[in-house]
């Protein structure tokens, strides 16, 4: 079993993948929360390895089957309540507006789109968390990107987002 | 260079960072003269950045309550240190913060000292609520507890008496220090009150130091470094009420005797 403080250490990064996966600050807790607990009862399985692979992976089954059984988890449409988020500057980027953009792709291009351009993955490690062939894993990328930049440059739908450099 | 030689995968692991220098160079070169796949590079990097400007605030939130709660309820028994555990994230964070400037900062702490109550006080609040479990060698078995600790820590522990501190041994179990094997003394004083104290090797080798505090949510810890071990006691008590046991156990520790 891992030691606690290596898993305590952990979870700040789960929490901004599932906060990201999932849109919302009530379902990433969820999501998170069920990983944490999947992964307390399966800690005997565990090898030692990396930790960070093996908790994201037990977060992909848990995410998949949160889709399964509550569809609404990724339904995110403009009646849904905004979280209230304060600007930490003047036109600094909506997040509940990058939630919607990312809602708006399907789950499994969300997915790869995180684990790669937010949680910084390889690709080979992306491919064996969500047990996909690495072929899949630039295809779903690359349909992602694509999707998310129509997204956000309005042609998929007007959005207020830009990058503050 | 025409747009053949580069693959779109080239193009995406060349924004991830994942590609050699010499393809990555190749790259460079071919972006150069091609406007679109250019512009195509900037798009998906604006997306990355987005994607941590949105989202890295994350990593300084504190776990939240939500999770503690639910985790802490008595048909999730078994979970119970998970929620304490991510209970102290937060105090975690803001410790691990702290430790960071130390390391950036010129400062007289080595880092394994700056460290060491965090970790006695995240294993004091891992254990010290365990009823039934609560260490893995009683006090009923003293010298065999304290031989099997000596021998794992490849150092001879004795138990502080505390006895006039009004404080009994409860036992102790075998933990994860930082680098190897380290121990967790608990006693306990005649209203329930716990005391853990952590020891591991000191693998800097920082010689002896004078006592240290820290606190942190409710829990008070007094910590030291001789010769080669580690010393943290913690106990959910004020400042003043810790200092005279830490003396207590400083000195049969570290004293004489």
């Amino acid at each position: 079993m891992p030691t606690e403080h290596a898993i305590l250490a952990e979870i700040p990064r789960l929490r901004r993948y599932a906060r990201a996966l999932t849109g919302n600050d009530a379902d990433a807790d969820d999501l998170l929360q069920d990983t944490l607990e999947r992964a307390l009862g399966k800690w005997l399985l565990w090898r030692p390895g990396n930790l960070r692979a093996w908790l994201l992976t037990m977060m992909h089954h848990v995410f998949l089957n949160q889709l399964r059984h509550r569809p609404t988890l990724v339904t995110l449409d403009e009646d849904t309540p905004a979280i209230p988020v304060r600007p930490q500057q003047q036109d600094e980027l909506d997040v509940r507006d990058l939630d919607r953009a990312l809602g708006r792709l399907p789950p499994e291009q969300r997915e790869v789109l995180l684990l790669v351009g937010l949680e910084e993955l390889s690709y080979a490690d992306t491919a064996r968390i969500l047990g996909i062939p690495p072929g899949t894993v630039m295809s779903r990328l690359s349909r992602a990107r694509e999707r998310l930049r129509a997204i956000l440059a309005g042609e998929d739908r007007p959005m207020h987002l830009k990058v503050v450099k | 260079m025409n747009k053949e030689h580069v693959s779109k995968d080239q193009l995406h692991a060349y924004v991830d960072g994942q590609l050699s220098a010499a393809d990555a160079m190749r790259v460079t070169a071919h972006l150069a003269v091609d406007a679109d796949d250019e512009a195509t590079v900037e798009a998906w990097r604006d997306q990355k950045i987005l994607l941590h400007a949105a989202y890295d605030r994350q990593l300084d939130a504190a776990i939240p309550h939500a999770i503690a709660t639910r985790l802490k309820s008595p048909s999730n028994q078994p979970f119970r240190r998970a929620a304490i555990a991510a209970a102290w994230l937060a105090a975690g964070i803001g410790i691990g913060i702290i430790a960071d400037r130390q390391l950036a900062a010129p400062s007289d702490a080595p880092l394994a000292l700056a460290s060491l109550p965090q970790r006695a006080a995240i294993a004091h609040a891992v254990f010290t609520p365990e009823v039934r479990h609560p260490v893995e060698v009683g006090a009923d078995q003293e010298a065999h507890l304290t031989a099997w600790l000596s021998k794992r820590l490849g150092h001879t522990l004795r138990a502080p008496k505390l006895a006039v501190e009004g404080f009994h041994l409860v036992g102790g179990r075998l933990i994860t220090a930082d680098n190897g094997p380290g121990a967790l003394l608990m006693y306990e004083d005649g209203g329930g009150q716990r005391l853990t104290l952590y020891v591991c090797a000191d693998n800097q080798d920082s010689g002896a130091t004078a006592f240290r505090f820290a606190h942190q949510d409710g829990v008070s810890t007094f910590y030291w470094i001789d010769g080669r071990q580690a010393y943290a006691l913690s106990g959910k008590l004020t400042r003043d009420a810790l200092l005279p046991i830490a003396s207590t156990v400083y000195r049969q520790l570290n004293g004489d005797s």
